[in-house]
């Protein structure tokens, strides 16, 4: 029989007048015909074997390391929404909150049962507050926020969006909702400095708060829905709104309020005095008080080191698994007798 | 090059034909094309005629029969008056289309609107522009304007650039056509050029020899005393021989010039049946009924004759080439209609998604509903305007409702918009794979695989039954002339041509040899016979004989120069390779056909130029299935040649004369057939000067009636054709194509049934099924050739029993193989018989099909098609395979001998038969599993990130907020994850060529359907619901308890799902090579880098949120994690199924793997060459394999 037409370029020289094709014209002459050189993986017992084992006996060493990271950090939660409500208004929150009158003030005891190395960061954990609604998470201009007056629409920050006839800077639902309790700690009588700056994204002060934008009209409305802001300080200095900018992605979350820079000792009794001003009890959200200590993996969290070790383990299991079967069992590798069709003319 | 010259105008001229033989009668001819070829002659009734394939797709049955008819009056409202030479009347009642043509299809300021209407016709579009105008509401508005409309926009831009394109490209060329130049009657009484697009119905054009017809033109004269004009079609159908046309005689002699012409005709109104015509002329007050032969369509080319004249009739898009340029017909393959059940499967679960977060957001508004005025997160009152008004909120029922929408908008891409394009592009890829495949290439004819359409490739990966002709598919339609039975005796002990003189059969003009163009073996003996004995009874019958074979055809010699200046060869031009066949024969043994004009041949019998006269010739047709004609000879005697098929034959010949010879070419004929070769019989008759002259009083008569003149003559053949003295048969070899037979045999071993469908006689047809293979010795053979419905049901109830009851294990050895003739055929399609037909077929191993008829070669097609699932391919040559190949799932044409119909009808062309094992085992294969594969990737990969969203959506209050940005989610499919799928859908290969066409039967996978079904598509859901969890909540757990933001954690979630499906895709990859490497890498590359660029964008709330989150070990522990937990279970699956219960693919890739390491030196797949390989291969699995 003879040779196929155009496949005759490794054979037949003798028919082709270019016995010596260039590199090029080889490695298309390979495309076109679907020959490009290719490495073929397979799943051969053996590989499925180790890769499991490897799989595994990586995966578990890491998980304990991240366990062991997690285990070190120490990190102290107290609720303080419900305590600082006085006992005679335990029974309308809402009220309590809303009275301008009644002085907000609110002292909490802390005895910490470990010691904590400094840095200490300090939180606020809001919980079912739903930074991440549709409603709220569009209420912003990150343009105004940037430009400020300059900016004239603002039809993205409805409902809050303008106040007699000038928009509010910065406007949209998310800023009017600012946060706004503080917290002073006092360690022994002695007042426990706490660093308020550079808590915010660098990236946020330099690039996304304008440096000449002043609150000047922030909060001037009828129904006030969290925090005022000194007017006089431009918004890129404004860090507390700069953090609460930031939504959260899940809801309930946690927002840096600063960093205590001393070391605090096991047993110590530390007294925070805070101002209890946020207004969570018109739709049953919680408010916790956080310090933490942390590490080269973040914040206490055993999740990640757990799912490595589950997973390192069921990879170990599954590759004790399949080695054996593999030995107990073995299937003829190769042997095209397996195939369908020749089961099926056997059987004939 | 060799250059052809027109014979006519170099021989010398011989003197008029004696006074005393009347003249030679040019007469209306059928427009029956003498096929010769037995295949094409029995069932082609004149109605259906050579186009009766073409019926179906060219216009109404009534059409063609019109034709046939041609003394049918037309009624005026429906015919088209135009007067000879007055364009200006002629378009004054109607405006006839002018000649410009326009196959661009937009203009510059129709093109947007046309385009995206017809853009628009796809479902999915108008679901996406739906959700996209959805996005526009106010209240609606999910993403973006620009982030909504863009992913539609991009598809419909990219779409729309390729149209504009293809326009451009066809304005440009209508413009060269529309501005060639023809010359035209002028008023001032002369030719002159004129544009081709000023040129009117009506106007008079002349054509000179070598130029392209304008417009459909009616003949009036031509250069030719007799009014022939030879022109090649080509461009219209393909062929590439030469076709005669007649002028009218009325017309003949009126030169326009001179004396001036007027007149009208009355012609049937413009229609796509290019081998029909009908219309009158009627001039100086005489009524000429014209037919197919005395019109030249556009595009024709004008050959051998040095100019014609005629008159345009229809013009522009009008003419019957432009009304045939329509596309081929639209498929659609099994995997798209597959496709659409699991597109519907998903929108259900995208709705059912949409309801459960519509209803779960209704509940939370009335739980909250006292809460809502004043949560910050919410506040649903506006006392911005000091109005105690709501702000964006209707109440819940209209919120319940609003949700629902803005779910469907969210999680939109569920339906994959990118799969449309990615499939079209993939299918691009595959096309460009096949056409330059070097193992598809026809070296012989220089043609390459042609991919017509493109939306069926994968259907070739899933084909059952193929439906094969035999002529000119199985074979090479070469005829080559075998052998002869002269008055009995056998003359079959041919040799090779090339041990005898070569002078002889050359002919000598002046100082140059002439030679024909093809050299044909010859049988000593006979030549022997003609040089010396010619003045025997036995030499004078054989010079009969062959100069029956020069005179009794169409065939038209043509001399082509050869670089050496003293030699030419003269090719033969003829419409049917028999003849062609018989005159290369006839020239070799000494009877060289010189010249043919239309009133005298001139043949070199063994040196002596010879003038014969070519007095009356009655054309082949179907009825009579011969052609006989009237020859006067030199020495002033008439004979009568008859040629025809021996059937029809030996009831006109006088069986008294010569019983003995009559008997032995019969036993001769049965042994020619029964090797497979195709067989004619020639008979003679010597006529009388009576019987001559009352044949041509009556011949003139007929020729000049009115009405019914084609049964007049048709009468007068069979009248003249009677009592024919048997002067011999001759059989002519149709070649078995190269490789035919080991293609049967792979196609079978892969589990196709291949019938064949063919026009043969019987014997002539099992003998070709033994030659190929298809029919073996042990076969049981069921022969139905029956002429009535009775004993048609009769027969099949037997053989069906047959086929069942046989006891136990014979049942299963033995095979039957169904051999069933048209005849019989008529009465079981159509009618409740087709049941039982089917049944017995089905069991049957090969079905042959003998002397069908095209239309019953399509009633075959339907009869698998409609009764199952299974895929059809129909494979053929011929006008007569036409039908068929449309009636088909895959239609595939051979660019062969016999024109370019059923390619052009077709869905693939290719020059041979045994391409199609490379075609399906190969690229059928791949295409199939690759489809396969990358549609049930894309569900997956649209799926896991639909899933995420709604996770989401799970713990925001139900609100549609989406943690990954709009830009990512509208990128997602377009750059983060479409490249990878279409490189891997066109380049992966799950086993490589050599492998799939050493073991055939791995095609059966995709004929089980074993890549794509439904199981395969809810494991592929269950594991998109898996992914999609890993991906959510390993970074939801992770960062329960932290200070993430939104942006932060869509980042990842991003990242995590772009990298997690890649992974996927890329653990599913067969073969990794440099391109798969690079999209495949790239792609993931290229998400970070969109991620990055996004998140530098200050005016976006995720600012910089990347690099923060980059530089924190949890991000990268998070991935990993991701993507391991999320890959194991899948991992594991495939691990087991490879282990504990592989396919044919899995053990066929191990082997493949593990033994290629030893023979590498020959596992260079470049220098494979299919067959020489398969061969081999073939030979030692066939003991081993596949005993049956």
């Amino acid at each position: 029989m003879e040779m196929e037409g155009g496949s005759s370029l490794g054979s037949g020289g003798a028919v082709q007048p270019i016995s010596f094709p260039s590199w090029r014209q080889r490695v298309f002459y390979k495309f076109t015909q679907q020959n490009l050189s290719a490495c073929k993986p397979a799943l051969s017992p053996t590989l499925v074997i180790t890769l499991f084992l490897l799989m595994g006996i990586a995966f578990v060493p890491v998980g304990l390391i991240c366990l062991r990271a997690s285990e070190n950090v120490e990190e102290f939660v107290v609720r303080y929404d419900i305590e600082c409500i006085p006992e005679n208004y335990r029974g309308n929150k809402v009220a309590y909150i809303k009275d301008e009158t009644i002085s907000k003030r609110c002292t909490l005891s802390i005895k910490m049962l470990n010691h904590m190395k400094a840095p200490i960061y300090v939180y606020y954990e809001l919980d079912n507050y739903y930074q991440n609604h549709r409603r709220y998470v569009k209420s912003r201009s990150d343009k105004q926020l940037l430009h400020g007056l300059q900016l004239n629409d603002i039809s993205s920050c409805l409902p809050v969006e303008s106040h007699n006839g000038l928009p509010v800077v910065p406007c949209g639902l998310i800023a009017w909702s600012f946060f706004n309790d503080t917290f002073t700690f006092h360690r022994k009588a002695l007042n426990l400095s706490v660093n308020r700056k550079n808590i915010s994204w660098k990236s946020d002060r330099d690039h996304k708060f304008g440096k000449d934008v002043y609150p000047f009209n922030f909060q001037n409305d009828t129904l006030v829905g969290g925090g005022k802001l000194d007017p006089s300080i431009p918004l890129n200095e404004q860090e507390d709104l700069i953090v609460w900018m930031r939504v959260a992605a899940l809801p309930k979350f946690r927002k840096l309020y600063g960093i205590i820079e001393e070391d605090l000792d096991a047993d110590e009794l530390l007294t925070v005095h805070l101002m209890n001003n946020y207004n969570t009890y018109s739709f049953g959200g919680k408010k916790n008080l956080v310090l933490t200590t942390s590490n080269w993996l973040g914040g206490k969290n055993s999740f990640l080191g757990i799912s490595y070790i589950a997973t390192g383990c069921c990879s170990i299991l599954a590759s004790i698994l399949f080695a054996l079967i593999h030995v107990k069992n073995p299937r003829p590798q190769r042997e095209p007798s397996c195939s369908v069709w020749s089961r099926k003319s056997s059987s004939r | 090059m060799a250059s052809e010259r027109p014979l006519l105008d170099l021989s010398p001229r011989l003197p008029p034909p004696a006074a005393d033989l009347p003249k030679p009668i040019p007469s209306s001819r059928s427009s029956t094309r003498f096929r010769g070829s037995l295949d094409r002659i029995n069932f082609a009734p004149e109605v259906l005629g050579p186009g009766a394939g073409a019926a179906l797709r060219y216009g109404s049955r009534a059409e063609s029969s019109r034709s046939g008819a041609s003394q049918k009056d037309i009624p005026d409202e429906d015919a088209r008056i135009v007067f000879i030479n007055d364009s200006a009347r002629t378009n004054s009642r109607l405006e006839f289309a002018g000649n410009s043509i326009r196959t661009a299809k937009y203009s510059f300021l129709t093109f947007l609107p046309r385009n995206l209407y017809e853009q628009f016709h796809r479902v999915a579009y108008i679901y996406f522009l739906v959700i996209a105008i959805l996005n526009q509401l106010p209240q609606l508005a999910v993403f973006g304007r620009g982030a909504s409309i863009l992913p539609l926009a991009f598809v419909l831009f990219v779409t729309a650039v390729k149209d504009a394109y293809e326009d451009w490209r066809r304005h440009r060329s209508d413009r060269i056509e529309n501005n060639r130049t023809a010359l035209v009657f002028s008023a001032g009484g002369y030719f002159c050029p004129k544009r081709w697009k000023q040129i009117r119905v009506g106007e008079i054009i002349k054509i000179l020899s070598n130029e392209t017809l304008p417009c459909d033109i009616v003949l009036l004269s031509t250069s030719d005393p007799t009014g022939v004009a030879y022109v090649q079609t080509i461009n219209l159908d393909g062929e590439s021989n030469l076709k005669t046309r007649y002028a009218k005689q009325e017309t003949l002699l009126r030169a326009p010039e001179k004396q001036g012409i007027a007149g009208l005709i009355r012609c049937e109104q413009p229609n796509r049946n290019i081998y029909g015509f009908h219309a009158h002329m009627e001039i100086d007050g005489k009524r000429v009924s014209l037919g197919p032969s005395n019109i030249v369509l556009r595009g024709c080319e004008l050959k051998n004759t040095s100019w014609v004249v005629g008159v345009a009739i229809y013009a522009g898009r009008e003419t019957k080439v432009m009304l045939n340029s329509s596309g081929s017909p639209s498929k659609r393959s099994r995997l798209e209609t597959h496709m659409n059940r699991e597109t519907l499967l998903l929108s259900g679960l995208l709705l059912t998604l949409c309801t459960v977060v519509a209803v779960l957001a209704g509940i939370w508004l009335g739980i909250h509903k006292s809460e809502l005025d004043l949560a910050q997160f919410f506040r649903k009152r506006d006392y911005s305007n000091n109005e105690d008004d709501n702000y964006n909120y209707y109440g819940i029922g209209m919120e319940v409702f609003f949700r629902f929408l803005m779910a469907v908008i969210v999680f939109q891409i569920m339906i994959p918009i990118s799969l449309y394009i990615s499939m079209e592009l993939v299918r691009l890829g595959q096309a460009y794979f096949m056409i330059q495949d070097a193992s598809l290439y026809d070296e012989g004819s220089h043609l390459r695989f042609q991919c017509r359409a493109l939306n069926i490739n994968e259907d070739l990966g899933q084909i059952k039954y193929v439906f094969s002709d035999k002529t000119g598919t199985l074979t090479e339609n070469k005829m080559e002339f075998q052998c002869a039975s002269i008055s009995g005796i056998d003359f079959s002990s041919i040799k090779d041509l090339t041990a005898v003189d070569h002078s002889i059969h050359s002919v000598i003009v002046g100082d140059q040899y002439w030679r024909p163009n093809m050299t044909v073996k010859t049988d000593p003996d006979l030549f022997r016979l003609l040089r010396n004995k010619r003045d025997t009874e036995e030499g004078k019958h054989a010079c009969d004989f062959f100069i029956a074979l020069s005179a009794c055809n169409t065939i038209v010699p043509l001399v082509i120069d050869t670089p050496d200046p003293a030699q030419r060869l003269i090719d033969y031009q003829g419409e049917s390779p028999d003849e062609q066949a018989l005159v290369y024969a006839a020239a070799a043994y000494g009877f060289v056909l010189v010249e043919r004009t239309s009133g005298h041949i001139i043949i070199d019998v063994l040196g002596d130029r010879q003038r014969f006269d070519i007095l009356g010739l009655h054309e082949f047709d179907s009825d009579r299935k011969r052609m006989s004609v009237i020859v006067g000879f030199p020495d002033k005697t008439v004979k009568l040649f008859v040629k025809g098929a021996d059937s029809s034959m030996f009831g006109v010949v006088d069986e008294t004369k010569n019983g003995s010879i009559i008997h032995e070419t019969k036993s001769h004929l049965q042994a020619y057939s029964s090797l497979g070769l195709r067989t004619l019989v020639i008979g003679m008759r010597d006529l009388s000067r009576e019987e001559f002259d009352e044949w041509h009083s009556s011949y003139e008569k007929a020729s000049t009636a009115l009405y019914g003149r084609g049964s007049l003559l048709k009468a007068l053949a069979t009248n003249i054709e009677s009592n024919l003295e048997i002067l011999g048969a001759s059989g002519i070899e149709d070649k078995l194509q190269q490789g035919v037979p080991e293609a049967i045999q792979s196609l079978r071993q892969a589990g196709i049934k291949v019938w064949v469908l063919t026009g043969d006689k019987q014997e002539t047809a099992i003998s070709i099924g033994y030659s190929c293979k298809l029919l073996t010795a042990e076969m049981t053979q069921i022969v139905i050739n029956i002429d009535s419905k009775e004993s048609c049901r009769k027969r099949l109830e037997d053989a069906f029993v047959m086929t069942r009851n046989l006891p136990g294990m014979e049942a299963a050895k033995t095979q039957f193989a169904l051999i069933i003739d048209g005849s019989s055929l008529v009465y079981i399609l159509e009618t409740e018989l087709e049941e039982e037909l089917f049944r017995v077929a089905a069991s049957c191993h090969v079905v042959l099909c003998c002397r069908v008829a095209p239309l019953q070669k399509a009633g075959i097609v339907a009869l698998i098609k409609k009764r199952t699932d299974d895929m059809t391919l129909a494979i053929g040559d011929g006008a007569n395979d036409v039908s068929m190949i449309q009636m088909a799932d895959v239609g595939i044409g051979i660019s062969g001998q016999e024109g370019r119909q059923a390619v052009m009808a077709s869905d693939f062309a290719m020059g041979q038969f045994r391409f199609l094992v490379p075609l399906l085992l190969v690229h059928g294969h791949w295409n199939y599993q690759r489809m396969a594969y990358m549609i049930l990737y894309n569900f997956y990969k649209n799926s896991v990130f639909v899933f995420i969203l709604f996770w989401y959506v799970l713990y925001t209050a139900f609100s549609l907020t989406t943690a990954i940005t709009e830009w990512s989610s509208v990128l997602y499919s377009v750059i983060y994850t479409a490249l990878p799928t279409i490189v891997v859908g066109i380049l992966d290969k799950d086993l490589s060529r050599k492998t799939l066409l050493k073991y055939p039967q791995l095609y059966g996978s995709g004929q089980r359907e074993e890549r794509y079904n439904l199981r395969l598509f809810m494991l592929t859901m269950v594991d998109s619901v898996w992914q999609s969890l890993a991906i959510f909540f390993i970074p939801y757990l992770a960062y329960r308890h932290s200070t993430v933001d939104g942006s932060t954690i869509g980042d990842l979630w991003t990242l995590a799902v772009v990298m997690m499906v890649n992974v996927h895709l890329g653990m599913d990859v067969f073969r990794w090579n440099s391109i798969t490497h690079a999209t495949l890498w790239g792609c993931i590359a290229a998400t970070f880098i969109c991620v990055i660029i996004i998140d530098t964008i200050p005016v976006l709330p995720g600012y910089w949120a990347i690099f923060h989150i980059m530089e924190t070990w949890a991000f990268w522990f998070c991935l990993v994690a991701i993507l391991v937990a999320g890959m194991l279970p899948r991992f594991a699956a495939k691990a087991i199924t490879e282990f504990f219960r592989p396919n044919d693919i899995q053990i066929t890739r191990e082997l493949e793997k593990f033994r290629n390491i030893n023979d590498r030196s020959s596992s260079s797949e470049v220098a494979m060459s299919t067959f020489a390989i398969h061969q081999q291969q073939q030979q030692q699995n066939d003991s081993r394999d596949f005993v049956l």
